[in-house]
């Protein structure tokens, strides 16, 4: 009620000066929820530390230290030392300046392969929930066929399809084996949304399919998927490790996967080398918390106004 | 009422025609087809108002909806000026620009992260006409939003659900439509605001000649704008005629039991129907009403030699034309009303 009459008072401002007031306004009411709840703000907090490092990896460390062809006249597997904060690697690199330019690499992989998983299993839940035919039945299909397959072997598979390992492969790999859950999602909350009255409304008024997708559904599912795909990100730099992990990552990218990877090669593990294991693992640890606890927030935080409003 | 009555009692022009309309479902868990129409011929007349009253779950939304093209029917047909329903895309969305559907829940009706602008002007855009703006203007100060400009950044939940109505209406006739269906407009509204969306159903078919086909199971709300009462019972319907004629006269047991728990029906004795809620899934053999039916329960069936027939013979399906008729073994076929 409150809000009804802010709205009819500034009567003078243009419509577009109110709208704008009003997205703000629906923006301040979203982040005080958000940073309402502690887990999101500690998630995002460990983000922003993460992201800013990544930013400023150039300034911090030059990207020649990386370079193994320039670090020979290093000591290999040196432990931590006032010259090297985390020791050396096997080639005598500073595991700091790796693992803050792994940052860059394990975001970006992140981010960029739970971008095509949020296009693909978006457009595959609306499909499969608006179409009742065959197409939908289909789209249904494929999804429950992507979800039954055991994520390693299909990605070692697809990695091993694509052949030439590179960061590209790597998010294309990550991004059309992780969309399946988004897709379900996606198509139990546009089922629920097609059962409203309003789409019978838009389909009387004249909507076609794309139009009652795109006009209809899809600002509906948009919360559930924005908070989905936060968490896939946390899922997808989990298995760009994995990836890594098991060689089939990029050798030449320098992720915490590869880093993980590379010190289990050099028997960090066996000769006791903890600073090139822990570091890596730690990190990935601490950023899929943080894409944790915020995808869980935004859950909390978004999917009330779906049944509310 | 009589002037009323005048204008639709027999439908002289149909602007809708309804054939022997069937429409089935498949039966829930393994249950047979369900008939939620079986056999209904309706006739609307160009300006008439007709209310469809029944019970709920007797097919009036599906009714509405088979006449919008949003169901297929097993058999027969809906006509639009004489012209059977095409049920191509392109021939629906024409069709649909001139006859509109308004639901019964405005809440549920309009999407909540739409504004009021956008929702009204939905039709409009979608068909590419002219002077959307303009449109959404005239269309929401005919609903009675005035002034509209007021409202257009509104969101739905800002709106009062008598506003959201008149939202949903003006989205209508934001479309210029000649003919618009109205499934139960008031009854999830609250009875102070009942009146108001009723009393404007009716001034827009006096200003903009609209064809009105207005579902309700509230025969109360129905007498008062309605110039034909057409009566359903599980899929069938069961008497049909002008509004002065059914309430007056009502000839099928079935509509005097309606007719006598209207609280404004002071003078007759309420007649309260028993027995269980039907089910279409399972359509009782000679006249559907029988397992409930006050005059076949009292005797006056048996008395009047016609018992056996409720319980088994099949009654003739009421033609769309007409004068009042009713589907019942004790009124005599044709137009003579029995007298009282
Ligand atoms: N989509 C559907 N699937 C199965 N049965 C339905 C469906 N829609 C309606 N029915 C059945 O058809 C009958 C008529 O329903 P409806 O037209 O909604 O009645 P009313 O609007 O008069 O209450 C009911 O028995 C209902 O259960
Ligand atoms: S036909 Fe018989 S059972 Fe049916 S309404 Fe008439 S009297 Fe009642
Ligand atoms: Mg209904």
């Amino acid at each position: 009620m409150r809000r009804a009459s802010t709205v009819t008072t500034p009567r003078k401002l243009s419509p577009y000066a109110i709208a704008r007031t009003r997205r703000k306004k629906s923006l301040q009411r979203f982040a005080q929820a958000f940073f309402g709840q502690p887990a999101g703000v500690i998630g995002l907090v460990i983000l922003s530390v993460f992201v800013l490092l990544a930013v400023s990896a150039p300034l911090l460390f030059d990207r020649e230290m990386l370079d193994i062809t320039k670090t020979l006249g290093n000591e290999s597997l040196e432990p931590p030392n006032g010259d090297f904060w985390l020791g050396t690697d096997e080639n005598g690199r500073s595991i700091l300046a790796v693992l803050v330019w792994g940052a860059r690499a394990s975001l970006v992989v992140g981010l960029a392969a739970s971008l095509i998983s949020m296009v693909l299993g978006t457009l595959i839940g609306i499909g499969s929930g608006h179409y009742t035919g065959l197409a939908g039945s289909a789209l249904q299909r494929l999804t429950d066929w992507f979800l039954v397959i055991p994520f390693i072997p299909l990605v070692v598979v697809l990695a091993a399809v694509l052949g030439q390992r590179g960061l590209g492969t790597i998010v294309l790999v990550l991004g059309v084996t992780s969309w399946p859950g988004t897709a379900r999602l996606v198509r139990a909350q546009t089922l629920s949304v097609e059962g409203r009255p309003y789409l019978e409304r838009a389909k009387v008024l004249g909507d076609s399919d794309w139009q009652q997708m795109t006009k209809h559904v899809l600002p509906n599912v948009m919360p559930l998927v924005i908070a989905n795909t936060t968490l896939t990100v946390a899922i997808v730099i989990l298995s760009e490790t994995t990836l890594a992990f098991l060689g089939l990552g990029d050798p030449f990218l320098d992720s915490w996967g590869t880093m993980l990877d590379k010190a289990t090669g050099a028997g960090a593990a066996s000769t006791g080398a903890w600073w090139y294991l822990l570091p890596p693992g730690i990190c990935v640890i601490l950023v899929v918390l943080a894409f944790t606890l915020i995808g869980r927030t935004l859950e909390v935080v978004l999917n009330p106004r779906l049944g509310s409003e | 009422m009589s002037e009323r009555a005048a204008v639709g009692s027999v439908a002289s022009e149909p602007v809708i025609e309804v054939d022997d309309l069937v429409v089935t479902f498949r039966g829930r868990r393994g249950g047979g087809t369900a008939r939620a129409l079986d056999g209904v011929n309706l006739a609307v007349g160009r300006g008439e108002i007709v209310a469809l009253v029944g019970e709920s779950g007797c097919g009036k939304t599906t009714l509405a909806r088979s006449i919008l093209g949003l169901e297929r029917p097993a058999s027969g047909e809906v006509r639009f000026q004489g012209e059977p329903l095409g049920y191509g895309g392109r021939a629906l969305k024409a069709y649909r620009r001139r006859v509109q559907l308004v639901l019964q829940d405005p809440t549920g009706s309009l999407n909540p992260r739409q504004t009021v602008y956008e929702a009204v002007a939905e039709g409009p855009r979608v068909h590419r006409m002219a002077d959307e703006s303009g449109r959404v203007v005239k269309a929401l100060s005919q609903a009675g939003i005035r002034p509209p400009e007021r409202f257009f950044l509104r969101y739905p939940h800002e709106l009062s659900g008598g506003q959201r109505q008149r939202v949903v209406i003006a989205g209508a006739l934001a479309l210029n439509p000649e003919v618009i269906v109205a499934d139960e407009p008031v009854s999830s509204l609250d009875a102070s605001v009942r009146g108001e969306i009723l009393a404007l159903l009716l001034q827009l078919r006096e200003e903009l000649e609209l064809t009105l086909l207005v579902v309700t199971h509230d025969l109360g709300l129905a007498w008062n704008i309605a110039d034909r009462l057409v009566v359903m019972y599980l899929g069938r319907v069961v008497e049909d005629g002008t509004t002065e004629q059914v309430l007056n006269n009502p000839q099928h047991p079935y509509t005097k039991a309606l007719l006598s728990v209207v609280p404004e029906m002071e003078q007759v004795e309420s007649i309260v129907l028993t027995g269980e809620t039907p089910d279409c899934a399972r359509i009782p053999t000679g006249c559907r009403f029988h397992p409930r039916c006050p005059a076949y329960a009292s005797g006056e069936a048996e008395a009047a030699g016609i018992a056996a027939d409720c319980r088994s013979r099949e009654l003739p399906i009421l033609g769309a034309t007409g004068g009042h008729r009713a589907a019942c073994w004790l009124v005599p076929a044709g137009d003579a009303p029995i007298p009282r």
